[in-house]
């Protein structure tokens, strides 16, 4: 099995392309986390120059954004790495060895949970449930969910990334 | 051969995540280099997680179905008939005569796996749209009496009469109000709105549109978490399906109402799947805690009144209206009536999805629906209800699935989700992880629950590692009952049920015997 989808492409920031962003959202109600989760899906994060046009063009303080900005685990104010790996430690993928897969992915990963690999290859992070709990346990990889991993799993999949980003 | 033979590999994310994507393209190939006409239909996952990818043929008898197929085994299928529904080492036979299908009574998932989730043709041919259009015909009082008759109650949680709470609504005076399906699905061991979503998605937009004509609400959203990608998109073409077809919009199928629907993503927080916390997330706000009251059927989204329901609460209704509130009301057991879609996962053989009436014992979802452990030991506990659901013991497993007779027993049905533990599970991790789950994902308004859950994971590990035992474990009981006294919402409140559960069921994994200290400690 294939492990990885199409790598994700980012645009570089630029303050114009995120007022772009803002105007998709003219007319919504509340819209403040729907422009954050799209100038994330559009940069890969949150650039700390978005505060401000936030505040500027939703009429709110930049405290107020960015106390929503790091209220939410999935927005990040710093770009990840190539590709994105959640491993779940719910409570479904622990029954079946989620622990386990943590420490191999640490591994051959070589980063921490939580952290970006030196190489920036991967950024590896935990997630509680994916929604794939009768297949644990599962990861998902930017926005592809697998199922049924295992320590060698990991390791093939790892191997795929290498092969990728060489 | 000229006839063209329908074969059905699901689309599922869950089936997608084992491989049946490769498995479509596998099939296309040999299809094409037989010269053989198919039609390759992506379906919903019949919701039998053990066989998937699940791939089906449709024959003159029905639905033959195989599995778990891997890309390598496509030609062999190929070679030995599969088009014509002949044996082969991963036949199973006819779909609908799998024991496990078989046995079950589908509702909610009556159309779950049966045909692509974006035809409306096949939504419509498989009994779609009745229910809306029976609501056409009823005026508001009646389709919220005859949802208050059926008995239903929410399914995401708390078990409150979704009758009750739409009448609510319907009775506070507004110029506005709103609808907002609660799919934030965070309790782990749960994964039937994702399915719901991602396999009959125009269900949800048909109750949705039931409730807003039965409250007076011209406004809904869906808030989805940001971890089921697939279920947002797929809910995103649902609605420009359902806009295309006059379903949503100024009048809808032709009548004086009107209503505009929604898809919204959440970002990552458990919390905001209690109801306060999604509306705020919904306002573009950090998912805090709203103080209740007022409750959101009277002041919801932006103030307005607002029905909060959970998918599967939603999805119910449809059918409800379509075939009368007995249909409903007629199944289940003392104050939980209908159905429920449970959700067996874990250490488990044959975990999926089981849609019967409420008043069946987890032995029988456990053991004769899921087969019992996966790694063949025996199976130790449950864990039901979601992260702050009890983990119930295998000599408890007589327990029958219902709302008060779970509650009687210090635990909770919650969303239906049970997750099986075999004997190799240390239950005393398992109550540290529910207070570190709860330091990880607390909204951190109130001290108890933002600090305690804190102090509990230090307090569970002083007791692993065997300090002074006794003492740390009467000052996690006085913790927990802190929490569950001086906590704001459910998520401080009950965080201390799968502890308590341990130390009722486990004593001795957290260092007591016969709830005493060990006497060597
Ligand atoms: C911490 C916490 C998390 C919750 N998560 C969810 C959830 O993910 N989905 C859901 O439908 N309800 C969840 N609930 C319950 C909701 O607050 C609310 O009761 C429910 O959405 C009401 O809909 P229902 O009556 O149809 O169940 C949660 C509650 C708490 C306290
Ligand atoms: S109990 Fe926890 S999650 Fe609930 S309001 Fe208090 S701090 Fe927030
Ligand atoms: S607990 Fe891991 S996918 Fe649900």
């Amino acid at each position: 099995m294939n492990y990885l989808a199409e790598p994700k492409q980012f645009a570089s920031w630029s303050t114009d392309a995120a007022r772009e962003v803002v105007l998709r959202h003219k007319g919504e109600r509340g819209p403040l986390l729907e422009i954050l989760n799209d100038l994330q899906g559009t940069f890969g994060y949150i650039h700390e120059d978005a505060i401000a046009i936030l505040a500027e063009e939703l009429n709110l303080s930049q405290a107020e954004v960015y106390g929503v900005v790091t209220f939410y685990k999935d927005l990040r104010t710093e770009a990840p790495g190539g590709f994105l790996v959640k491993i779940c430690r719910g409570e479904s993928c622990q029954s079946v060895g989620a622990d386990k897969l943590v420490e191999s992915a640490q591994e051959v990963f070589e980063t921490k949970l939580g952290s970006t690999n030196s190489e920036r290859s991967v950024t590896l992070e935990e997630v509680f449930c994916l929604g794939n709990c009768a297949l644990s346990p599962a990861i998902m990889v930017d926005e592809k969910l697998i199922g049924r991993m295992s320590t060698e799993r990991i390791a093939e999949l790892a191997d795929e990334i290498r092969g990728v980003t060489l | 051969m000229t006839e063209v033979i329908q074969v059905y590999v699901p689309k599922d994310s869950a089936a997608r995540s084992v491989g049946a994507d490769d498995i479509a393209v596998a099939i296309a190939q040999q299809a094409a280099r037989r010269q053989i006409n198919i039609e390759l239909v992506r379906n919903g996952s019949r919701g039998m997680f053990w066989l998937e990818p699940l791939v089906e043929v449709l024959t003159p008898a029905g639905r033959v179905a195989y599995g778990p197929v891997s890309a390598a085994d496509v030609e062999g299928l190929f070679d030995s008939g599969f088009l014509e529904g002949k044996d082969h080492r991963l036949s199973l036979g006819l779909t609908e005569a799998i024991p496990y299908l078989a046995s079950q009574n589908r509702v909610t998932f009556a159309r779950m796996g049966l045909s692509d989730p974006l035809s409306v043709d096949a939504y419509i041919a498989n009994g779609g749209l009745s229910g809306l259009k029976a609501a056409l015909s009823m005026s508001q009082n009646d389709i919220v009496l005859a949802v208050t008759k059926s008995g239903i109650r929410g399914r995401g949680g708390a078990g409150f009469p979704t009758g009750i709470k739409w009448k609510t609504v319907l009775e506070a005076n507004s110029d506005q109000k709103f609808v907002c399906c609660n799919a934030d699905e965070g309790d782990s061991g749960t994964y039937a709105d994702r399915m719901l979503m991602e396999g009959d998605p125009l269900l949800l937009i048909e109750a949705m549109i039931i409730s807003g004509i039965a409250v007076g609400a011209t406004e809904g959203y869906i808030y989805v978490r940001s971890e089921y990608p697939d279920a947002i998109s797929t809910l995103k073409a649902a609605i420009a399906i359902g806009y295309q077809n006059n379903w949503l919009g100024q009048s809808v199928l032709g009548s004086d109402h009107s209503f505009d629907l929604y898809v919204r993503s959440g970002a990552g927080a458990y919390i905001c799947g209690e109801e306060t916390a999604m509306l705020e997330s919904l306002e573009g706000r950090r998912g805090v805690i709203r103080a209740k009251p007022p409750l959101p059927a009277i002041e919801g989204l932006f103030q307005k009144p607002t029905v909060v329901n959970n998918v599967l609460s939603l999805a119910a209704v449809p059918s409800i209206l379509a075939k009368g509130p007995e249909f409903y009301s007629e199944m289940g057991i003392a104050k939980s009536r209908g159905t429920q879609v449970f959700q067996l996962s874990g250490n488990l053989a044959r975990p999926g999805i089981v849609e019967v009436p409420f008043g069946v014992t987890l032995d029988t979802l456990i053991n004769e629906f899921g087969g019992g452990s996966r790694s063949s030991r025996p199976v130790k506990a449950a864990q039901v209800g979601g992260p702050l659901g009890s983990y119930i013991p295998s000599s408890k497993f007589d327990l029958k699935m219902d709302y008060e007779t779970f509650a009687a027993a210090n635990a909770m049905v919650g969303h239906g989700g049970i997750v099986v533990f075999d004997d190799t599970a240390n239950m005393g991790r398992q109550a540290r992880f529910a207070m570190e789950f709860c330091s990880v994902e607390s909204c951190g308004k109130c001290t108890p629950c933002r600090i305690g859950s804190v102090r509990g994971v230090e307090v569970i590990d002083r007791i692993l590692s065997g300090q002074d035992v006794y003492a740390n474990v009467e000052l996690l009981k006085d913790l927990c009952q802190t929490m569950i006294d001086g906590s704001l919402c459910a998520m401080g409140g009950l965080t201390p049920m799968p502890v308590l559960s341990v130390l009722e069921h486990f004593p001795e994994e957290l260092g007591l015997v016969n709830g005493q200290l060990a006497a060597s400690r």
